[in-house]
């Protein structure tokens, strides 16, 4: 079994994991096999013929009390449990602010992995351990599930829309990366690694393995003038369009009168569909680039989008946001 | 009371004994069916507020094309429908044939009629390239979200047309044996049933006319 | 052992040799005759499933797939999962020992709707046939689960059949469900009062209360797959704004209750089993009754987790979590209580009872590793791994199918009018224990490893662990091939039984064996509660009429 552990902050994620299994396992165990060895040695002593006393049996308030023992006892303990695990795992689906945000999209039956300076790879996830790696994931086809047993994590990918995971490496060495939901033909072929580096070999390897010198924002500015969406939302003096600068992850009233964020899943609905969600005091004349961007180019875009803060997010309180 | 609860033993299904025991058991029978109709019903209803809280405006704009005033009509034709449903119940328990006959027949005529009203609306649709698939074609602010909500139009109204299809089977078979057999009248265990049946599908419609029909933009 | 020969045929008229021809076995009304046919049914079934089963584990061996392409094994445990689930475990206690048992037990001459008991032996076989049609056109590759926009949009195999297939089986558990809440509201005997209902009753009651309300979300989902495969419209394809976890909920919103309708009537058996051989009344009847309604109720409270990595909220997952500890507190209540029936019992080690104990090892290992599935946080680890499946199997074939074959044997005689013979039996029993540890243990560890399910290739460090599990088959066939053969030979060849060889107290033990068509000479009025061995003495407790059951 290969570990990584995943310090983070206080508590660790992986061996948190592990540590909830093992005493679980422990717990199990030791209640199963009281209950075996109470039912073997009840079949011992009372079975047929055998001289043991049956008299005295409990009485009915006897047996209730036992009754509510273990009903009571188990379900303490169970809710003990449930907020062990679940503690960690709010911890799990929370993503860090500060993480190095790395796009993932799966495919049938392949994972493409894009990093912000540029780099592709096709499954295989180089990163730099220590540091919170923070994926964005979503399909073009079905539901997918990038999965890395070894930091304990997995996450089923969409089609769609984006969801988020983020771990933290500390020990270098190359783990498996599996597809974790059924997905067709060759779902058991959908493997790869991360292979998570010292920041010496990771920055080496930045510099060296990429077939791209432009970082995905300088890529996603490209798009964002030959698509022509430079024409109305860089300074238009014909067309009142939003502008974009410092709009991630900002608060958006719209015109229905909901206020929504920023995030990923809202700029790729904003280009795919824009008469959805309407910004308020503006008209829904954006037209649609669906059919006409793929998905690698409006990860490009929104990377884009997000190098254009202008400010520092108004909360740096929360390092975490449970609510990518 | 009435002398049905001495039916004929021959009108008696094994292992029933009693006239009385057996209604209570079909009747009862026939309530654990309806329940199982409200769960099957309730998958769709749940796609639809799941879809309609998602994607409200679609949902709104693609309202406005629906012919509310023939919805109208349907639930005002639906409801007349049941009321002399009831009746033919009714007169089937007093063992009044000739009442029950007609009342069937003006029964039978309003559900057909709630058909035609329907398909019309349907052929509308088809015209105006509101059938989801291929065919259709909508002008709108989230047209792939407007066409859900045709999906579920089609899907769940047809699902309640289906219903009252076997139902109008349901009362010509138990109008033609009530017509042609005198001993039909003797138990009114089958009518009281497709009354049961009826009321149901009807209580579908009051809750299909709303979510379809009275669905506007702001 | 007497002088006299023993009697090679059986006395007297019954529900067997009242008529022969295949028309009265094909439109009989009678429930006992119903249920043999469910038997031949499922046990065919069950063949099939199982036959998927040897070749897949077998296909496991090698790292690299040896025998079959990837999409044939897509294929093959698609099958493996539909027809075990479907056609074999949902109706198996419910359709075989529920429908032939529950008239005796409420002391009533067959089911209050004997002509629909009929029919959804016929609708089964209806949905087999489209489910059988496509396989043998071509087969599905979904998973048994459906998952979409995989199996709406971009699947390449017989979905829409196989989809009505299930549908059309699916109203033969509504009407069976149906059946069963009426018979017992409606035809249980004078003085039968709810409170003197067999467990066994009880807990088919309760899988009743499911069938009928979970089974319809299954059959308007697989409709909105159809409906979205056939016609290309867009319900859960997000192209088209359809949303694939909408999918996901509804499907599990039945499949999880399902579960519990595998699982309720087999505790119902055990129950039976551990009472029958400890010669005791089961410890807390009340306890037990109201643990099988809550597993009922909460079982549909829960479906959620299953969907912990899907992409749903993370606060509905807590929640979901919360209730699944909550749903296991009513299956421990009843571990314990059967444990605690053994207390100051009179214990025989007959088969029966052998598979009792293993249902009770195995389920307690499988409701176990539960709980660890309801924890969030090791759920994500382990959820799509060979830890759930080792899980459900614990469950599904470590307790279910266990009790299953207790409850064949322990009936038996009542059945057939013919004993089994009982050292094969036993021997039978733990080499299905054995074979069964055998094969699914090992697959714990693997998934806490990381071996994904539904996996056709894998990295090779799992392949000993697999071969390991694919070394249980062997035992486990002999463990069910042995049943097949001893319990069909007994059937015609056995010794004659009796009425009661176990000298239990139940109204079917007070009935000929095999018992006449109309299952009572006179109805009878029961003035006792269940499982009336001799009271224990020394309590506390008034003492019920020592009178037996009488008949008038």
């Amino acid at each position: 079994m290969t570990f990584a552990l995943l310090p983070y902050e206080d508590s660790s994620y992986a061996t948190s994991v592990d540590a909830i299994f093992l005493s679980l396992l422990l717990l199990c165990s030791a209640i199963s096999l009281a209950v075996f060895a109470v039912i073997i040695f009840f079949c011992i002593r009372y079975r047929k013929g055998s001289g043991a006393d049956r008299t005295h049996y409990p009485s009915e308030a006897r047996q209730i009390g036992i009754e509510l023992t273990w009903i009571v006892i188990p379900f303490i303990i169970f809710v003990g449990l449930f907020i062990w695990a679940g503690n960690v795992y709010y911890e799990m689906f929370s993503p860090p602010r500060d993480g190095l945000a790395i796009y993932v999209i799966g495919k049938q039956w392949m994972w493409k992995i894009e990093h912000p300076g540029g780099q592709r790879e096709i499954n295989q996830l180089h990163i730099p351990a220590n540091r919170n790696i923070v994926l964005t994931l979503t399909s073009q086809d079905v539901i997918h599930d990038f999965d890395v047993p070894a930091f304990r994590i997995k996450h089923d990918v969409l089609p769609g829309r984006y969801v988020r995971m983020w771990f933290k490496a500390t020990k270098p060495g190359t783990y498996h990366l599996f597809c974790g939901q059924y997905c067709g033909d060759f779902h058991s072929q959908m493997a790869g690694s991360v292979i998570v580096m010292s920041d010496i070999d990771y920055a080496a390897w930045l510099q060296k393995d990429h077939d791209t010198p432009e970082t995905l924002a300088a890529e996603g500015s490209r798009y964002f003038h030959s698509l022509g969406c430079s024409g109305c939302h860089e300074n238009s003096q014909v067309v009142h369009a939003p502008s974009l600068n410092g709009l991630y992850q900002q608060p958006v009233p719209l015109q229905s009168g909901q206020i929504v964020v920023a995030n990923d899943d809202y700029l790729r609905d904003s280009i795919l569909q824009p008469s959805k969600n309407v910004p308020a005091g503006y008209q829904p004349i954006m037209p649609s680039f669906q059919g006409i961007v793929s998905e690698e180019q409006i990860i490009a875009l929104i990377a884009y989008i997000k190098s254009q803060r202008t400010t520092e997010p108004p909360n740096p309180g929360s390092a975490h946001d449970p609510n990518p | 009371m009435s002398a049905k609860a001495e039916a004929p033993t021959d009108l008696l299904n094994f292992p029933f004994k009693e006239a009385g025991h057996q209604r209570e058991s079909a009747l009862f029978g026939m309530w654990i069916f309806l329940a199982t109709e409200v769960l099957f019903f309730g998958g769709m209803f749940t796609a639809y507020m799941v879809y309609r809280y998602s994607h409200w405006q679609a949902f709104a704009e693609a309202g406005a094309h629906q012919e509310w005033y023939l919805g109208c009509l349907n639930t005002v034709v639906l409801l007349t429908s049941g009321f002399t449903m009831a009746l033919a119940v009714e007169f089937a328990r007093k063992g009044q044939r000739a009442w029950l006959l007609l009342l069937f027949a003006v029964t039978w005529l309003l559900g057909a009629a709630f058909l035609g009203i329907e398909g019309c609306e349907y052929h509308t649709k088809f015209t105006e390239h509101l059938v989801p698939g291929s065919g259709f074609h909508f002008t709108g602010s989230d047209p792939s979200s407007s066409e859900l909500f045709f999906v579920l139009y089609f899907t769940m109204t047809g699902m309640h047309m289906f219903h009252m299809f076997v139902g109008l089977m349901l009362i010509l078979f138990l109008g033609g044996w009530s017509w042609l057999s005198p001993r039909a009248l003797l138990t009114p265990n089958p009518f009281e049933v497709l009354g049961l049946y009826w009321a149901f599908v009807d209580i579908v419609w009051l809750f299909l006319y709303p979510l379809f029909y009275l669905v506007h933009p702001q | 052992m007497t002088q006299t020969p023993e009697p090679r045929f059986i006395p007297g008229e019954n529900y067997l040799n009242k008529e022969k021809t295949l028309a009265s076995w094909l439109f009989t009304h009678d429930h006992k005759r119903i249920a043999l046919l469910y038997l031949i049914s499922i046990t065919f079934f069950f063949l099939i499933g199982s036959v998927a089963a040897v070749l897949m584990r077998t296909e496991l061996m090698f790292p690299h797939g040896e025998f079959f392409t990837s999409t044939t094994y897509n294929k093959l445990f698609t099958l493996h999962g539909v027809i075990m689930v479907w056609f074999f475990l949902i109706p198996s206690i419910p359709n075989v020992l529920g429908n032939f048992l529950i008239p005796i037990m409420i002391g009533a001459r067959d089911m209050a709707f004997p002509r629909l008991n009929l029919i959804s032996w016929y609708v089964f076989m209806f949905g087999g046939l489209f489910a059988l049609a496509s396989i043998i056109l071509g087969g599905v590759d979904t998973g048994w689960t459906f998952y979409t926009p995989y199996s709406s949009t971009y699947s390449n195999g017989w979905v829409i059949a196989m989809a009505v297939g299930i549908f059309i089986n699916g109203f033969s558990s509504i009407f069976t469900g149906l059946n069963f809440i009426v018979t017992i509201h409606k035809l249980r005997a004078p003085g039968m009062t709810w409170f003197r209902l067999p467990l066994f009753v009880w807990t088919l009651y309760s899988t009743s209360l499911i069938f009928v309300l979970a089974t319809p979300v299954l059959a308007i989902t697989l409709t909105l797959v159809a409906l979205e495969r056939g016609f290309g419209i867009g319900i859960f394809d997000p192209r088209i704004g359809g949303d694939p976890l909408l999918f996901q909920h509804l499907f599990w919103f039945y499949s999880h209750p399902a579960v519990y309708i595998m699982i309720l009537p087999a505790m119902g058996v055990v129950s039976e089993l551990i009472a029958a051989f400890s010669r005791k009344p089961i410890f807390g009847y009340n306890f037990i009754v109201y643990a099988s309604l809550g597993i009922a109720f909460l079982g549909f409270l829960v479906w959620g987790h299953h969907m912990f990595v899907s992409g749903q909220s993370i606060y509905a997952g807590m929640i979901f979590s919360l209730l699944s500890f909550f749903v296991a507190v009513p299956s421990a209540i009843k571990v314990f209580n059967w444990t605690a029936t053994l207390y100051k019992g009179h214990i025989t080690f007959d088969a029966p009872l052998l598979y009792a104990f293993s249902f009770i090892a195995l389920f307690t290992i499988g409701g176990m590793t539960g709980l660890m599935l309801a924890s969030l946080a090791v759920d994500v680890h382990v959820t799509q791994t060979y830890f759930i499946v080792a899980h459900f199997h614990y469950i599904m074939v470590g307790g279910a199918v266990m009790a299953y074959l207790g409850g064949i044997h322990y009936w038996f005689p009542k059945i057939t009018g013919r004993m089994y013979p009982e050292m094969l039996a036993r021997w039978a029993a733990v080499f299905l224990f054995i074979g069964f540890n055998l094969a699914f243990f090992p697959q714990f560890i693997l998934g806490y490893m990381g071996m994904p399910r539904r996996y056709h290739v894998y990295p090779e460090e799992f392949q000993l662990l697999n071969i390991i599990s694919t070394s249980g088959l062997p035992l486990l066939g002999i463990g069910y091939f042995l049943p097949l053969t001893y319990l069909g030979w007994s059937a015609f060849f056995g010794r004659l039984a009796g009425p009661n060889p176990w000298d239990a107290p139940g109204l079917e033990w007070q009935i000929p064996s095999p018992p006449p068509s109309e299952n009572f000479a006179c109805i009878p009025i029961v003035t006792r509660k269940p499982y009336g061995y001799d009271p224990p003495p020394d309590t506390h407790e008034p003492e019920e009429s020592p009178e037996e059951s009488h008949v008038r």
